[in-house]
């Protein structure tokens, strides 16, 4: 299973990755995961890469490999849609942050959802719900939970494994996401 | 007991493992994470240095002293170590000796791709480099081995889709290295040229042992499969490599320098091409060919950017890759709340010519801050800006340089621009921590790596000793402060330093700060042109994200018409 998972520096892409990871791990497959720190993260476009299954050789996903594209923002969606595998699928945030060009004026927001199939959740809005826009990223686990039959119980715990802070909130932004799709 | 690790945090294990005393580094993007993992080690002294060079320094000392020890830093940073590699290399080592350095094929977060195999090729010390966690853990711990036996620094080279990658290592045990016996030796440690010319010819000695030996390190490694083709290859590459080309015979390298060439060539009469797959520069490559082993190589890869499981796809096999949708990009940007903001929106609207420097401040070059006229590297704010002011007198331009960056190699060019006296205005943008790399602690910071309490820097006493006219300290918050004395210090004709002092927004927030609110926004654009992220223009109109806004107040100062509150 190859999952990339986009977003916006700040949204914590990383933080999701590791939950992905030790949900990996706790079902016994083998995982890699690629990321990148610095720069990017300063509010930039980033990418983190998931990678499970019997046997991983590389931790970055490429284009034309991705079985799903989990976005934490649309734009960011459309950007590395062509990372999608034949048969792969977009989950993502429906909610925009449009980027500084697009913010000044000097540059138009795509209408994503008339150019990308995707499953469209409306993270901000259920984090925002569940008490904080921080935990957009537990929302779309949730909603990949469903998405993918992953198994509930075993992400939870990754969840607990992983998370430190907050656990309750995040945890309903994990229901909130579930029962979205 | 198993555990999902990132490669930085499994170097930082191998060199606990291994016996290591003493680490010393200066934090860089894709390196930074390891000093940090060190540093919760009692057993460890880890610090940060202030640069490179005094890390590598400090790790020669202490393995002369008979301890283990490990140098962390980017790429760029062994431009800055090279001055004691150079002839580390010819001293050689007491206690084993590893330098971790961190490559940025694609700069995610560099100026430049530089490749640093060739400082092992100049410098005739061996490079290693692991292509995942694992072996990076088992890698410092051979580094070190193959340090004692040959008398050598040795390279661990990492590339950011290794130092950032995670994967399962086996979590063992500290094996407690005895020091080793300190005897003074001065033809081995005192290089004078008379000494030298003795230990040049150690090296080259040394270096004709390790290249008859790594043909038969385990490290280096045969796996056949198809014939029609062998790909030699080491890391991160690897990996990819094994992923697009399942079937195809591989070398795997553990030793990139020296290359065990005869065994390669032995590959090669085996398989009916050989096929060479590196990032950045044909370093194997162009050995394999001087030894007359025909290989193809960058021919088909370029030297610029990372190589992906795609580039090998399309390059190799001929598969096309996915294409692009053509969206606006997104680049990073200075957070919400920045400190840095306001000095470069004011030196954007005096039309300063800015000589910048490496760290987050180097994003006032992005619209529509666009203040910025030239980075280079750690430091050059000073010697550049000295440089520009000589050769244009008139110029009204500035040297803006971080904190953590001006310990690291400003002081220098202060000095030089003092001593010069080119009458420039220094902007020490200082943020009470070494943030683009993930706040690390600093000699101005009052702590050390560890978190204990150390004596602070004072960059004021440093900068008047240094011999400038006047040091003067504002809040970047106050726009029209920092222009007051800005304007101040570029019409004096003397050297003049302003610091503005302000912790970095993401350690320490603005106290009793409330999101602000715009009310009957008239259009006029002027707070758009701070670029913050929080502020966003709909339907002609200014509007603030109370989600992001952390009450800094810079938009409320440049607004013309008051429009903007809590």
């Amino acid at each position: 299973m190859n999952i990339l998972i986009v977003g916006v520096g700040g949204q914590g892409t990383l933080l999701a990755a590791k939950v992905l990871g030790e949900y990996a791990t706790l079902m016994g497959l083998e995982v890699k995961l690629s990321e990148v720190h610095g720069m990017s993260q300063r509010g930039g476009s980033v990418v983190t890469h998931v990678r499970y299954g019997e046997e991983i050789h590389t931790p970055v996903i490429w284009e034309g490999g991705a079985d799903v594209v989990l976005a934490f923002e649309p734009l960011e969606a459309l950007r590395y849609a062509h990372f999608l595998a034949a048969g792969g699928r977009v989950l993502t945030n429906s909610t925009p942050l449009p980027p500084m060009s697009v913010a000044t004026g000097l540059a138009t927001y795509p209408d994503v959802q008339a150019s990308l199939d995707a499953t469209y959740v409306p993270a901000t809005d259920l984090a925002l719900r569940a008490g904080s826009i921080k935990c957009v990223n537990m929302v779309m686990l949730g909603a990949l939970t469903k998405l993918l039959g992953l198994d509930y119980d075993v992400m939870k715990k990754a969840i607990l494994g992983v998370v430190k802070k907050a656990l309750d909130l995040n945890l309903e932004a994990v229901r909130l996401g579930y029962e979205a799709l | 007991m198993k555990e999902l690790m990132l490669t930085n945090q499994a170097i930082a294990l191998g060199a606990w493992e291994a016996g290591v005393r003493v680490v010393s580094s200066y934090p860089g993007t894709p390196s930074t994470e390891i000093t940090e993992n060190t540093a919760k080690y009692r057993e460890i002294h880890s610090e940060w240095a202030p640069n490179e060079k005094v890390a590598l320094e400090v790790g020669i000392g202490a393995s002369m002293a008979g301890a283990r020890a490990m140098v962390c830093m980017k790429h760029v940073g062994l431009n800055v170590a090279a001055d004691p590699l150079f002839t580390a290399a010819y001293t050689g080592v007491n206690g084993g000796l590893v330098i971790v350095v961190a490559d940025d094929p694609g700069m995610h977060s560099s100026q430049n791709e530089q490749d640093s195999r060739f400082y092992a090729r100049s410098a005739h010390v061996p490079m290693v480099e692991p292509a995942d966690s694992a072996e990076a853990a088992e890698y410092v711990a051979w580094a070190l081995d193959l340090s004692e036996a040959y008398d050598t620094p040795v390279i661990l080279r990492t590339t950011t889709r290794i130092a950032h990658a995670q994967s399962v290592v086996e979590i063992g045990e500290r094996k407690e290295v005895p020091l080793k016996e300190y005897k003074k030796d001065a033809p081995k440690y005192t290089m004078l040229p008379a000494h030298a010319k003795g230990r040049h010819l150690v090296v080259e000695a040394r270096e004709n042992r390790l290249k008859a030996d790594c043909l038969s390190f385990p490290q280096n490694r045969v796996e056949m499969r198809d014939a029609s083709v062998g790909v030699v290859c080491a890391g991160a590459i690897y990996q990819h490599v094994r992923e697009a080309m399942p079937t195809a015979s591989v070398f795997k390298l553990g030793m990139v320098y020296p290359l065990p060439i005869a065994a390669i060539g032995e590959f090669a009469k085996q398989v009916d091409k050989l096929l060479v797959v590196e990032e950045l520069e044909p370093f194997i490559e162009n050995q394999l060919k001087a030894n007359g082993i025909p290989c193809v190589g960058k021919e088909l890869f370029g030297l610029q950017g990372e190589i992906t499981v795609a580039t090998i796809k399309q390059k190799v096999l001929g598969e096309a890759a996915p294409v692009a949708a053509k969206v606006p990009a997104r680049p990073p940007l200075l957070c919400a709340g920045c400190p840095h903001r306001g000095v470069y929106y004011v030196l954007h609207k005096l039309h300063c010519v800015v000589n910048s420097d490496i760290g987050c401040y180097t994003l006032g070059a992005l619209a529509p801050l666009s203040a910025v006229d030239s980075v280079v590297c750690m430091g050059a704010s000073l010697g550049m800006a000295h440089g520009f002011k000589y050769a244009r007198p008139d110029a009204n331009n500035v040297a803006v340089i971080g904190d953590s960056t001006f310990v690291h190699s400003g002081i220098t060019g202060l000095i030089n621009a003092v001593y010069n006296q080119s009458g420039i205005t220094l902007i020490i943008l200082d943020n009470r921590t070494t943030g683009m790399t993930g706040h690390q602690d600093h000699p101005a910071t009052g702590k050390t790596c560890m978190g204990d309490a150390a004596p602070r820097l004072d960059l004021e006493r440093l900068c008047l000793a240094c011999g400038v006219a006047k040091v003067d300290v504002v809040d970047p918050y106050d726009m029209q402060a920092f222009e007051t004395v800005l304007k101040d210090a570029l019409a004096d004709s003397k050297e003049r330093v302003i610091i503005t002092r302000r912790a970095c927004i993401m350690k320490e927030r603005v106290k009793d700060a409330k999101p602000l609110v715009v009310k009957d926004c008239r259009g006029c654009g002027k707070c758009l042109g701070l670029g913050c992220p929080a502020i966003v223009k709909r339907d002609g109109k200014a509007v603030i994200d109370g989600t992001q806004c952390l009450g800094c107040n810079l938009c409320r100062e440049v607004c013309p018409f008051g429009c903007i509150g809590e």
